[in-house]
């Protein structure tokens, strides 16, 4: 086996032989070819996110206790806690989602393939040019359907192709086949589960790096919330994504890590345990993680 | 008992309509009778000999308001834009009644400080330079002394209808679902991209219904307008000459009636801005209504 | 099954696509967005100074009337009459004292009668009744004031064939009453829902509910309403032109069946006029009258916020 890593700078690292791919968590999936069935293969990974010492805050209540974790790149990372945890202001603040927040606050360092989102001369639209995000309610624009995907590609100039560019997002979301005849239509005519797989694909049209779901499902009937999960497996080798639920079941489902935050004694929200998915449901070492994840709370 | 006292209320409401309707029409009858339809471009206005027609008190009605309306729609927009979108909050707050105050200052003292400073600037400054470029254009003609013309009617119906567009777009603006600009943000979009491609399409018509207020205000704007206008009989086709509108003649005229169909084709000058007035209002309505009944924020 | 632990194997190491930009590289702007950046900050520099041409032109208005207006005013301008000989010179006291007669009786006239028909429309109209008057509220606004003149001129001048000051009150009322209907409407509608189920589970009739409850609470909005009514009223200058007369209100009199001098008339002939003395005298009245009406929209304003927090709202 060659430990290559891809090369991608600073954001590469042989991390623990507890990363490890599992298609334990999904056995009615036929593995992913790259695993070649091997579900204890330690493999080398390029970390996409290195969250180091961040602590956030609104004006002076701390929201986040200082913590560190790392993301792994073409993983699901899910981030899983009872609501006001603090793990949906950790996903906008990837993205920088939260800067348009009067009073928010973030200290310590995140660093993305190596550079800091906060650094000194960063553009957050590049940042999210690179790191899209898909919200909890589905918010399609009040475009056409096409319109919708095609925008931000024509912002970006990628006007070359735009209708197989539309074709592709939509076929990668799942949707083509729904819509296809009908991509003049307005977005908003399209049913909840639908309108969010457009978001997905309209997160996907310009070939962003990392994908942030927040709350993807919550929305959702059951049947458009399992197309949804399924959507996200088909999307991993090309993506990384970061996906806050409150459903563990779906955390169990879809994630291949897994981070738990909860609140402490000063409802400040910390992370309590951050494992591989596997780990964090059957073996938890934390008594909140054990007592959160067998629903003894929250 | 207090549903009889509102039901009457509610009652004079719609009477008073159909009195004001009724009182324009039945003053403006003996002009209706004499001249018809064709009153309305008919250009001569000569009330010693009993002629009058209102084609060129409309045309610099026309001119002055949609000059207004071309000025402040983009302006207002600006300022809807600037006040919900891009100042801080303590600058809200601040500028934020500012712009309101400015459609407080009554339309008489914008008039005199309209006469006093804003005419004189515009015959020095302004008019040199419109003349200057684009003096090809008859309507760009030669300059007059005093400044005050059809022109800087235009101007002063510009600064009262801007405060209108502008706090009526900011609340229509502040309205847009916080989480629309979100997702245009997380894409990767400018702040004038998420402007351009989420907030003013979603606001179309009521920034269209806004604009349409403002202009029913230039419409029938009355005292401000005859103190700069000039006052001047015929149109010259410049605006940099002094003109009148229907709306000023009514008040340059009223205290010096030669005989009873002069009063009545004034009734009948009234008449038609009750009708373009109505109009505008009427469209306004249906297409604020058409945007999802949010016609309440409208009128205020 | 290919090598499952070579990395270059997996499709998201290909090399990217289109112009997406290399996920490593420094996260400043790349493609196109620098262009893109230039044109938002300078449209976004164009909303900035549309804001600042408005604060200017009203800092303008304001700062020319004060300098102008300051320069003219003294104890003796608001307390003499004009001078009946020498037009345009002497105090403004008929004109200060007409005002405020002819908008209180605006006042009480709109006032009673809008908020009833707030009531109206927030507690007994059916949906169609409600249509009605709501389009009927909506017209009245959205007539020139120069109409709604012309029309109290058709019913009273042309039958007493004298200006006065209750005509123009009249025409002043119909001008406040559509604003201060709309606002206490909202105000109204604000009231919460669960204040009336209360009353009504206290089994008071309507009629006690709403002038026990619901009008208390509203109170504060409906004087905001009012009052900011009346400073549009006090500034509205076209129905005094044409209802109501100089020639008799040139000294102070309480009797609004006669002509009363106002301020707005008083800055409209003295412009007309146009002789220097009546310039200046026209700008102490405009001084003295916008300072009234700012300082009622700024009370106003300060009263609504009070309000508000005291209220929760």
């Amino acid at each position: 086996m060659t430990s290559g890593g891809g090369g991608l700078g600073s954001g590469t690292e042989t991390v623990s032989p507890r990363v490890r791919i599992q298609s334990a968590t999904t056995p009615q999936r036929a593995p992913a070819p790259e695993l070649g069935g091997v579900a204890e293969q330690v493999i080398n990974r390029a970390s996409v996110f290195d969250v180091r010492g961040v602590t956030v805050s609104y004006g002076t209540k701390q929201a986040l206790a200082p913590f560190t974790m790392k993301i792994y790149r073409n993983l699901v990372t899910a981030l899983i806690g009872p609501s006001g945890c603090g793990k949906t202001t950790f996903l906008r603040s990837l993205n920088r989602m939260n800067d348009s927040v009067p009073s928010f606050r973030i200290e310590g360092k995140v660093l993305y393939h190596g550079h800091d989102i906060y650094g000194a001369g960063v553009n957050r639209i590049e940042v999210r040019r690179r790191i899209g995000m898909v919200f909890q309610k589905p918010n399609p624009f009040p475009k056409s359907i096409y319109d919708n995907i095609a925008w931000a590609p024509r912002n970006l100039g990628m006007k070359e192709n735009l209708d197989e560019r539309v074709e592709r997002a939509l076929r990668d979301a799942a949707l083509w086949d729904e819509v296809k005849d009908r991509l003049r239509d307005p977005a908003l005519g399209l049913s909840g589960g639908q309108q969010q797989r457009l978001c997905i694909a309209r997160a996907i049209a310009v070939e962003p790096d990392v994908l942030l779901l927040d709350e993807p499902a919550s929305a959702l009937d059951p049947i458009s919330t399992l197309s949804i999960e399924e959507l996200m497996h088909e999307l991993k080798p090309r993506y990384t994504l970061v996906i806050v639920t409150h459903n563990m079941q779906q955390a169990a489902r879809v994630a291949d890590r897994t981070a738990f935050f909860s609140l402490d004694e000063n409802r400040v929200g910390t992370l309590i345990e951050y494992d591989d998915t596997e780990a964090i449901f059957m073996r938890p070492a934390d008594q909140r993680t054990r007592d959160y994840v067998t629903g003894r709370f929250g | 008992m207090l549903i009889g006292l509102c039901g009457f209320a509610a009652l004079v409401v719609v009477v008073v309509i159909a009195e004001v309707i009724y009182q324009v029409i039945s003053g403006a009858s003996p002009s209706i009778s004499r001249f018809g339809l064709p009153f309305v471009w008919h250009s001569a206005w000569k009330p010693n000999l009993f002629i009058f027609g209102a084609g060129e008190m409309l045309a610099a009605t026309l001119i002055t308001s949609f000059m207004a309306l071309a000025l402040a729609t983009p302006l207002g927009i600006a300022i809807g834009l600037f006040l919900s979108m891009l100042a801080p909050s303590w600058v809200r707050t601040l500028v934020g009644p500012l712009v309101e105050m400015l459609a407080a200052i009554p339309s008489v003292i914008l008039g005199l400080w309209g006469v006093i400073v804003l005419a004189p600037f515009v015959q020095k400054h302004f008019e040199p330079f419109l003349h200057g470029a684009f003096g090809f254009l008859p309507i760009f003609g030669a300059q007059q002394t005093t400044g005050l013309s059809v022109f800087t009617a235009g101007l002063v119906l510009t600064i009262m209808v801007v405060p209108i567009i502008a706090s009526l777009s900011r609340d229509l603006f502040l309205a847009v679902p916080r989480d629309l600009q979100d997702g245009a943000a997380a894409l990767g979009a400018t702040r004038w991209e998420v402007i351009r491609g989420v907030i003013l399409p979603t606001t179309t018509s009521g920034v269209i219904a806004a604009a349409l207020l403002g202009l029913g205000r230039a419409l029938g704007e009355a005292v401000a307008v005859a103190e700069v206008i000039g006052g001047g009989s015929t149109l010259h086709g410049s605006v940099f000459a002094p003109g009148t509108t229907a709306a000023s003649r009514i008040i340059d005229e009223i205290e010096s009636l030669d005989n009873r169909l002069h009063l009545a084709s004034l009734f009948y000058l009234a008449l038609i801005l009750l009708v373009l007035g109505v109009l505008t209002n009427l469209i306004a309505q249906a297409i604020a209504r058409r945007l999802g009944g949010e016609q309440t924020m409208l009128v205020r | 099954m290919s090598a499952p632990s070579d990395p270059s194997a997996l499709p998201a190491d290909d090399a990217p696509e289109g112009s997406a930009p290399d996920p490593a590289a420094p996260l400043t702007a790349t493609g196109n967005l620098r262009r893109r950046a230039a044109v938002s900050r300078v449209l976004q520099g164009a909303a900035t100074a549309a804001a600042l041409l408005a604060v200017a032109l009203f800092s303008l208005v304001v700062y020319e009337v004060a300098k102008e207006g300051l320069s003219v005013i003294s104890f003796g301008f608001l307390t003499t009459d004009p001078n009946l000989v020498n037009l345009g010179t002497g105090g403004i006291a008929p004109a200060i004292v007409g005002s405020i007669i002819i908008v209180a009786i605006a006042t009480a006239i709109a006032m009673p009668l809008g908020v009833l028909v707030a009531i109206f429309l927030t507690e007994y109209a059916g949906r169609r009744s409600g249509r009605v008057v709501r389009m009927a509220l909506d017209l009245m606004n959205g007539l020139p004031t120069v109409v709604v003149a012309l029309m109290i001129y058709g019913l009273i001048v042309l039958g007493t064939h004298e200006e006065s000051g209750y005509a123009a009150s009249l025409a002043l009322a119909i001008i406040m009453l559509p604003l201060i209907a709309r606002s206490s409407h909202q105000v109204l509608l604000l009231v919460p829902g669960t204040l009336r189920e209360a009353a009504d589970a206290l089994g008071v009739s309507r009629w006690q509910a709403v002038v026990g409850v619901i009008l208390p609470s509203a109170l504060g909005g409906i004087v905001t309403a009012t009052i900011l009514a009346a400073a549009r009223a006090a500034g509205e200058s076209a129905p005094l032109v044409i209802l109501d007369s100089l020639i008799i209100g040139n000294t102070v009199h309480l009797n609004p069946l006669h002509g009363m001098a106002t301020m707005p008339l008083t800055i409209f002939n003295d412009l007309a006029l146009g002789v220097p003395a009546a310039i200046k005298q026209a700008w102490g009245t405009a001084f003295v009258l916008m300072a009234l009406i700012l300082a009622a929209n700024v009370g106003a304003r300060i009263f609504l916020a009070r309000n508000r927090s005291r209220l929760g709202l």
